[in-house]
């Protein structure tokens, strides 16, 4: 444990020095605080970040977390050959990558908004939450791909290609498969399908705070009935928690056994 | 004369005057008396009111039905009712008891009286040239079939409903075979069904009220030339709630009226000759759902805000106008800055038919996948009303 | 001291160990030799457990190694090509390891002043030569004062002066009592450093004795030669 403390320690150390945490930080912070310059109330500020959040932190959080854990093969080696368990090592890596990109997240929205805002409301929670799981979803599949695959190009175009199929594709796929079963009842069909990508779990529990399940006549009915009560909520945040859980654990498993 | 008519007229009702109740009151009270009711609960029912009156209450007395059959039935002309507090009138599958019912009457007059819980209030049944104003009305209706209206019109004439609070019935204001009535400056708010609800009522008028909070808002039906304006419809939330519903209405007006935060700010089906101007819709899911079978209608100079979809219809079909409105979504430029965008606006996003089509769809909202499909479909319509068009959007507010 | 039976090891289909038997001497210093792609570097790395083999045993001081990681303690190792995490300095990458690591360094001031170092500590690693981060890579092997070293080429890349000071280095740390296992392709190297060779050829011991021996069995006058003719 103090391992990997330690490991979490050294990690934070080296990543603050580069400018990519400042340049992140302040991108939050800017466009946060524009939006309540712009635009004006909370709510509207969180609809919007909320596409910024769906967007952006799935695309670096991928994207960064792949080149991050290759161009952390130095330090791995450095310590593999050290006493230390390639549990600690792998964690280490993982939270030392999670927390501080969490951190910037929750420091650049949160600053503006406590600013200009004040006191929150319930769907600012909701937006800092999912800032923060999809930040460690899209940071266990950036490991678990950069894990498996030794050559940096085919990783990086491997994670963009994810990217890709769950921030967009996936969406597409719903629609077709909509259209194409019309006939069939589908609310439960949408409400699985909706379990299996962390970017529309996460867009839903965001939706639904926002008071739009209102839009939505029977379907709307059956997501706010599952989601809006402390049941539903529960699933959605186990669901995107199981997100993390299963890319770490796969990308651990492939760690443990992987030669350096 | 007329003092010692008024004099001789007074008949006073209370626990220390010689009527202790209002049956004895009305039995001898001759037509044009005025009937007083001193304070103090009255436990009566099925009182009938057989000739001219006036009903004044003196510091607040009570009638109490006590959810039996209806309180109070006037059967003639110029009767007025003032200062009263209803209580009570029974629930019943089979009669609409009424607190008060005017039946087959002319002139009558219903102010400044308070009904708590009964299953009608105030109910006018073909009656002529009535006034029904500065009434506190609450019910505690819980479900439909168990619940009345507030203010229930049927069959009447140069009615005029005024200053009224309405809420907790099933509909605030229920209009039905009704001409040439006004409906103004009354608060209807969180009743089960509709604040408002108009059903083959033509020439009719409702204007300055509010409508808030009610289970679907307000419907208008199977009606011709009403009018609608400086209205506020807000709050309408929930999967079947609009702020305005309008079916089968031709030649109509709705203007300067405001639509905030409901699902569905205005919808229409099979309407026809509407002319929707000035009105601001903000913060609604759908500020407008035109279905197809809507024709010749004329949105114009309207504000559109921060709705989540401003136009949505069922077709590729169009048969409606849009002129002049302002669209907050609008990004088109003004070269010769004569305040109407250069640049024709497409109001009918694609996701909205994809929507319309298929409801389960709308789970995908804000999604990347819609957003880059909507902007396709903008630049190249394919599926999306061709002719459903603003081609003079304005570039600022229509104040 | 350090016993490997039945040592296999592919990548993929390539087998690169084939049940290769070997056993490494207390207090001595043996070098892996044989040419690229032998399979010298995979052997070190099965015994530092960076690389998972897939069958046979390794035992370090009577430890089988299983996965579990404490025996790395009584290790140093000091790889091919020195590489750190680049935005540290070289005294950051110490004070880590000295951190992670339970045992103290006890050489580390030493041997910073031994290499003549104390003038690059502060700066990032990124911006230092490759002799000097093979010098920082040398003083992170040595400075925990390991019962075992294990140097991949440790030579590669220093100047004449700072390879004999590490070679120096060597010598002294064998007088203290330490097994050493080194690769080199430098058989002259070898030829001063080395008491033992283990020379592998496709995965497999070939040849294993002292270098003496090796070089008087085949008459020739040094061991590039020797090996030239064993192989020939």
């Amino acid at each position: 444990m103090t391992t990997l403390l330690k490991i979490i320690k050294y990690q934070l150390h080296d990543l603050l020095r580069g400018k990519w945490f400042i340049i992140y930080t302040a991108v939050f912070f800017l466009l946060t605080d524009g939006l309540f310059r712009f635009g004006g109330d909370p709510g509207q500020v969180s609809l919007s970040l909320m596409n910024v959040v769906l967007f952006i932190i799935p695309l670096v959080s991928i994207v960064f977390g792949t080149m991050f854990f290759y161009n952390s093969r130095e330090f791995m080696e450095l310590l593999l050959s050290q006493p230390i368990s390639r549990v600690a090592l792998f964690l280490g890596l993982y939270l030392g990558l999670t927390l501080p990109l969490s951190a910037v997240y929750l420091i650049g929205v949160g600053i503006p908004f406590m600013y200009h805002a004040g006191i929150m409301t319930g769907g600012y929670w909701i937006l800092l939450l999912v800032g923060v799981s999809l930040t460690w979803v899209f940071t266990a599949l950036a490991f678990f791909i950069a894990v498996l695959s030794e050559q940096r190009v085919k990783g990086i175009g491997m994670t963009i290609v994810l990217w890709l199929f769950f921030a967009i594709l996936y969406d597409g796929i719903i629609l077709f498969i909509l259209f194409a079963l019309e006939e069939y009842p589908l609310e439960k069909l949408t409400l699985i399908l909706s379990l299996f990508n962390p970017i529309d779990l996460g867009r839903i529990l965001m939706l639904l705070q926002f008071d739009i399940a209102a839009l939505m006549g029977y379907t709307g009915a059956l997501f706010s009935k599952f989601y809006g009560n402390m049941f539903g909520s529960a699933v959605a945040v186990l669901a995107l928690w199981t997100w993390v859980a299963t890319p770490v654990w796969l990308g651990y498993r492939a760690f443990s056994r992987k030669d350096f | 004369m007329m003092s010692s008519g008024l004099h001789a007229g007074l008949v006073q009702v209370g626990a220390n005057y010689p009527q202790t109740t209002i049956s004895q009151g009305l039995e001898v009270s001759t037509p044009g008396d005025t009937l007083m009711v001193h304070s103090g609960t009255y436990r009566e029912r099925a009182l009938v009111v057989p000739h001219q009156l006036t009903l004044i209450g003196q510091n607040n007395p009570v009638i109490d039905g006590n959810f039996e059959g209806e309180i109070l039935t006037v059967t003639a002309d110029n009767v007025t009712i003032e200062g009263i507090t209803f209580k009570g009138s029974g629930l019943s599958h089979l009669d609409e008891n009424a607190a008060i019912r005017f039946e087959e009457t002319q002139g009558g007059r219903v102010s400044n009286n308070i009904f708590e819980d009964n299953f009608f209030a105030v109910y006018i049944s073909q009656s002529e040239k009535c006034l029904i104003e500065n009434n506190i009305i609450k019910g505690q209706a819980k479900t439909e079939s168990r619940s009345g209206n507030g203010i229930h019109l049927w069959y009447s004439k140069d009615v005029t409903i005024r200053g009224n609070y309405i809420s907790g019935h099933r509909d605030g204001i229920y209009l039905e075979f009704v001409e040439q009535c006004v409906v103004t400056t009354n608060h209807s708010t969180k009743n089960l069904r509709y604040g408002l609800h108009f059903m083959f009522s033509n020439h009719n008028e409702y204007n300055n009220n509010q409508f808030d909070m009610n289970g679907a808002g307000v419907a208008v039906m199977y009606s011709r030339h009403v009018d609608m304006h400086n209205n506020v419809f807000a709050d309408n939330w929930g999967s079947s709630a609009y702020g305005l519903l309008l079916k089968d209405i031709y030649d109509s007006n709705i203007s300067d009226n405001q639509f905030s935060r409901n699902t569905v700010g205005l919808y229409s089906e099979a309407c026809n000759r509407i002319q929707v101007e000035e009105n601001d819709f903000e913060n609604n899911g759908w500020a407008v759902k035109i279905m197809a079978n809507s024709m010749d209608n004329v949105f114009t100079r309207n504000n559109f805000l921060a709705n989540t979809f401003d136009i949505a219809t069922n077709s590729r079909q169009n048969f409606n106008a849009f002129s002049q409105n302002y669209w907050n979504r609008y990004r088109g430029y003004d070269m010769d800055k004569d305040g109407i965008g250069d640049v024709p606006f497409r109001p009918v996003k694609l996701f909205s038919l994809l929507t319309e089509k298929n409801e389960p769809a709308l789970m995908l909202m804000r999604s990347i996948f819609v957003e880059i499909m909507d902007l396709a479909e903008s630049y190249l319509p394919i599926l999306t009303p061709a002719t459903l068009i603003d081609e003079e959007p304005l570039m600022r507010m229509n104040q | 001291m350090i016993k490997i039976r039945g040592l296999q090891k592919c990548f993929g289909r390539l087998e690169v160990l084939k049940e290769l038997d070997a056993e490494v001497q207390e207090n001595k210093i043996t070098a892996i030799v044989g040419h690229n792609g032998s399979g010298k570097t995979t052997l070190i790395k099965c015994l530092l457990g960076l690389d998972k083999y897939d069958s046979g045993d390794i035992t370090i001081k009577d430890f089988k190694l299983n996965g579990d990681w404490s025996y790395r303690n009584q290790i140093g190792y000091m790889p091919q090509i020195a590489r750190f995490p680049e935005n540290l300095t070289a005294s950051e990458v110490i004070t880590m390891i000295s951190d992670l690591r339970t045992g103290s360094a006890t050489q580390a001031e030493e041997l910073i002043s031994y290499f003549r170092l104390s003038g690059e500590m502060e700066k990032p690693l990124k911006t230092l030569s490759g002799g000097t981060r093979q010098k920082v890579n040398a003083i992170v092997s040595l400075m925990f004062n390991p019962d075992i070293l294990i140097l991949d080429e440790p030579t590669a890349g220093l100047d004449p002066v700072s390879s004999s000071l590490l070679k120096d280095k060597i010598h002294a740390e064998k007088a203290a009592g330490k097994t050493v296992i080194i690769t080199s392709h430098i058989m002259s190297e070898i030829q001063e450093l080395a008491d033992t060779i283990l020379y592998l050829l496709d995965g497999k011991i070939f040849f294993d004795g002292p270098v003496n021996e090796l070089i008087e069995q085949t008459g020739e006058k040094n061991l590039e030669r020797a090996i030239a003719k064993m192989m020939s």
